[in-house]
């Protein structure tokens, strides 16, 4: 006993002094468009249904474990058949569960039908990250795991607090996807490589993103506000670290956003027109290696045996550019396209390749990209 | 009496064999029932293992003992060798030791191939086990491995797992085929059909679920090996397949499975309630119609796994319908079995104590099945800790208490002795209490907005997390105490009486205790059958 006591003191003690974070959240959140308020309102129906249900078998149950103990003298009943009472305990539950369908196919065929949508947002799962596409506006860019969160993966669990405090450990990404309040946004949800999901909690959107195929979902968000999720389908090794963040703006504020986006990419495209210089390739080259292949070749480019190829002493890296060029252009096998990144973006993370690690390839230019897209 | 006749038999020295070659060459459907629970034991404390290993990690925040592709084969591995290797087995092994005594056999109908589905299993197993030391390490696609990350992107040891399911596969069609042969040709000629315990009904459903989902799972990693290896791409969209075809596939194979799991368990505790109850099973013909009509339904669900690949309305209205329906057999069951308690004279022996809990936790994972089958509501859960919750209450409080249940109940006339009975409650009033401080908190993570299989996870998760982790590692320990429990009493334990519980019927209890090598040589007579029904 005295054991015991120790033991559940040292626990309580344990849970009291961890994080002034602490959350005990039960029960799922209400969101923040139409469709997750009908869930969560389906959710909850449902639950009570079980409650009550429970409380009726459960009951009869634990008063039958009280009652009829044979230490307590009980004498068995021999009853073991009634058809009338398997009439009723199949013909209830049945109207029970038309009840529940009735609500739910009516949300089910809200979610699923969408006549018209006010803007459309293509989300693509790449290994580990998500590609954004709007289409009308022209902007693209992918949005990683925030480098605050990376660093103290490993790091000591007040890193962690304070990483958290900022946005949210593992919950926090480089580029946010950008949404204006009100509008009825198209999202078509697709993958470059493995299965994916793409899930905002508070939008109540959870959708698997195919590789070759192309779904679409819809959300129409009604608070202004910031709202985080992650992948929900096992794509590998870096599922844990590939988060969502959506910051809902005022439609004024998302029409400042494109446009200073679209200026970005035209002074993008601007510098891909130009030579550079070796080491400002390389310098470009190892954030957007970080970026985009540290996750399997690994950081110091060692790779995973067996996996994914080292870049140490790659006869690829150290060969002809032509070849290394197409491989990271149109992906091949395990490797995926990156002809999502800039011109710019790709002839520095080649040329940082080519000549880092040991290796020593030829210079590629963002001309030579342009050239052999 | 039959036993007379088996001891007189037994005198003409027909014993098991001496040494080791006695396991290796038996046919006999005792020392086979035994060979396979030791052997699903085996692998329930080697999956159980990886268990302790996932909770280690997810103890905290941030990534402190593995990376994140071996997290990714410790829940694989954790998965495929709990269901392929722990339950399945284990429940086979209950069916070769019970099923031939409960229907009055004297053995499998086949005993030869019952030989080959055991031996068959120890070489898948360390197949799929080798395949942690290969290069590249073991699979970490999740059980279900989804392609095309089961394919493009999978390890080379994939093709090694590809072979080991192959060979599960054929272990557990011939052990189908084994029983549905013996409970149809071998039970007394004097049983008839509604004679049979639940039991063996069960079973005799489950084998019918085995024959018509194992080729097609053995089909969906044969895909997967062409496509891995000659060039095919059922599942490559860039080769004109569709990884979503591979899910169809899969659960088509996948949701019988899941019945597969529990259906023999539903029939374990339909024998034990009636004995500790002291009066007749409840409802046994809505029983065998109820256990038929999940079967059924098991076959017709199976893209409720499915709700967020991008299926069109009408496919996702009517798979909604169907699961829902599922409800209402399994209601049916849980109803008859409270029925079967109530006015009842009840006492509490520990493979009661199993039997309740069970009825209790697996009602529960039935409460947030019926949850997860509501499509929209999916949304929110799929792919969650809710969903991590649910099925381990429905296959470790569902299948796996049915399991331990059923070891409690008959290990008195496996072994001939009694077990310690105040240790056994013990042992199960800590699993109960560690198995829910476990499993419970998960359902608060998934509503949270937690994923499955992620090796980290943000800091609101942390405290449920930790208090998981904990009750994950107690509720481990609890299996050192059962494995003690267990072999102590084959080696200390008391002799036990031929009929150990005061009012157990069924004609495995008519034998002597120990049990002879060879029973039933003469079968029971229909009056013998008729004492010993449990439902009448």
């Amino acid at each position: 006993m005295k054991l015991l006591f120790t033991l559940t003191s040292a626990f309580v003690a344990l849970l009291s002094s961890k994080s002034v974070l602490a959350e005990y959240t039960l029960n799922m959140t209400k969101g923040v468009t139409d469709i997750s308020n009908d869930i969560w309102n389906l959710h909850m129906m449902v639950f009570w249904v079980c409650v009550a249900i429970g409380v009726v078998v459960f009951g009869a149950m634990f008063y039958s474990i009280i009652a009829h103990r044979k230490s307590k003298g009980a004498k068995a009943a021999h009853f073991h058949e009634s058809t009338t009472v398997e009439f009723l305990w199949t013909g209830i539950p049945i109207l029970i569960l038309i009840a529940m369908a009735i609500p739910a196919s009516k949300t089910l065929i809200d979610i699923e039908v969408l006549d018209k949508a006010d803007m459309t947002i293509k989300v693509t799962g790449v290994r580990w990250k998500w590609q954004y596409d709007y289409p009308e506006e022209g902007i693209s860019f992918a949005s990683n795991l925030a480098q605050s969160s990376m660093d103290v993966i490993k790091g000591t669990p007040e890193d962690r607090e304070a990483v958290h405090k900022e946005g949210g450990y593992l919950r926090e990404v480089d580029k946010r996807l950008v949404v204006p309040v009100d509008t009825t946004i198209r999202f078509l949800i697709t993958s470059n490589d493995v299965i994916h999901n793409w899930w905002v909690p508070a939008f109540g959107l959870k959708q698997d993103a195919n590789p070759g195929f192309i779904n679409d979902a819809w959300a129409k968000p009604n608070i202004i506000g910031t709202y985080r999720g992650q992948c929900a389908e096992l794509c590998g090794k870096g599922h844990g670290f590939m988060p969502i963040v959506v910051d809902v703006v005022s439609k004024a504020d998302y029409a400042e956003w494109v446009k200073s986006m679209q200026a970005e990419k035209v002074a993008e495209l601007a510098s891909a027109t130009q030579v550079w210089t070796e080491a400002d390739l390389v310098a470009k080259g190892e954030t957007v290696y970080n970026a985009n292949c540290s996750g399997c070749h690994q950081k110091d480019g060692t790779g995973i045996p067996g996996v994914f190829p080292a870049m140490i002493g790659s006869e690829v890296a150290n060969g002809p550019a032509a070849y290394q060029l197409n491989l990271v252009i149109n992906g091949m096998g395990g490797m995926p396209s990156f002809k999502m990144l800039s011109d710019s973006d790709i002839a520095a993370v080649i040329t940082y390749e080519r000549r880092s690690f040991g290796n020593n390839g030829s210079v590629v230019q963002p001309s030579d990209v342009t050239s052999a897209r | 009496m039959s036993s007379t006749t088996t001891a007189a038999y037994d005198d003409h020295g027909h014993g098991p064999e001496k040494g080791l070659l006695r396991w290796v060459k038996t046919t006999n459907h005792k020392d086979i029932g035994t060979l396979y629970m030791w052997f699903a034991f085996a692998m329930l404390l080697i999956g159980g293992s990886l268990a302790m290993g996932i909770r280690a990690e997810l103890l905290q925040p941030g990534l402190q003992l593995f990376e994140p592709q071996f997290y990714n084969q410790l829940t694989t591995m954790h998965g495929l060798i709990m269901v392929f290797g722990a339950i399945m087995p284990a429940f086979v092994g209950l069916a070769n030791w019970l099923i031939p005594l409960m229907v009055g056999a004297p053995d499998m109908a086949l005993p030869r191939m019952n030989n080959w589905s055991f031996w068959i299993l120890p070489f898948a197993g360390a197949i799929l086990l080798s395949t942690f030391f290969m290069e590249g390490g073991a699979p970490a696609f999740g059980w279900t491995f989804y392609a095309p990350l089961s394919t493009t992107f999978a390890p080379d040891s994939t093709d090694f797992f590809i072979f080991a399911i192959h060979l599960l596969g054929f272990s557990s069609i011939m052990g189908a085929i084994n029983i549905i042969a013996t409970v149809l040709n071998m039970k007394a000629p004097e049983m008839r059909l509604m004679d049979m315990p639940l039991f063996v009904w069960t079973w005799l459903i489950t084998s019918f679920l085995l024959i018509g989902a194992m080729p097609v799972l053995a089909g969906a990693v044969t895909m997967m090996l062409t496509d891995r290896n000659f060039g095919t791409a059922f599942f490559d969209a860039a080769g004109g397949g569709d990884p979503v075809m591979f899910q169809h596939i899969f659960w088509f194979f996948g949701h019988p499975e899941v019945y597969i799991m529990i259906l023999p368990a539903f029939g374990i505790i339909s024998h034990i309630i009636p004995t500790f109850a002291r009066k007749p099973l409840f409802g046994y013909s809505s029983m065998v119609y109820a256990t038929a009509s999940i079967a059924f339904l098991s076959y017709i669900v199976w893209a409720h796994h499915m709700f967020l690949t991008g299926m069109p309305v009408a496919g996702e209205l009517y798979f909604m319908y169907a699961t829902m329906l599922i409800a209402v057999p399994t209601g049916v069951k849980v109803f008859n079995w409270v029925a079967t308690m109530w006015k009842g004279s009840l006492s509490f022996e520990t493979p009661m104590l199993w039997a309740l809990a069970f009825v209790f936790l697996f009602t529960i994972g039935g409460f947030s099945g019926l949850m997860l089958g509501i499509a929209p509501a999916d949304i929110q859960y799929h792919d969650t800790y809710f969903v991590v919750a649910h099925f381990h209450y429905v296959l470790v409080t569902g299948a796996l208490w049915g399991i331990i249940a059923a070891v409690f109940y008959w290990l008195p006339k496996w072994t001939g002795k009694m077990y310690n009975e105040p240790l056994a409650k013990f042992h199960f009033w800590w699993a109960l209490i560690s198995v829910n401080v476990t499993f419970f908190p998960q359902h608060f993570l998934g509503l949270a907005g937690m994923p499955r299989r992620i090796p980290d996870y943000s800091l609101q998760f942390a405290d449920f997390n930790f208090i998981s982790s904990i009750g994950a590692f107690s509720f481990g320990l609890s299996f050192l105490l059962l494995t003690y429990i267990v072999v102590d009493c084959i080696r200390n334990g008391k002799p036990a009486d031929a009929r150990p519980w005061e009012s157990a019927k069924g004609l495995e209890w008519t034998l002597a205790s120990p049990i002879a090598y060879h029973t039933f040589d003469v079968p029971p007579t229909r009056a013998e059958i008729l004492a010993e029904s449990q439902h009448s």
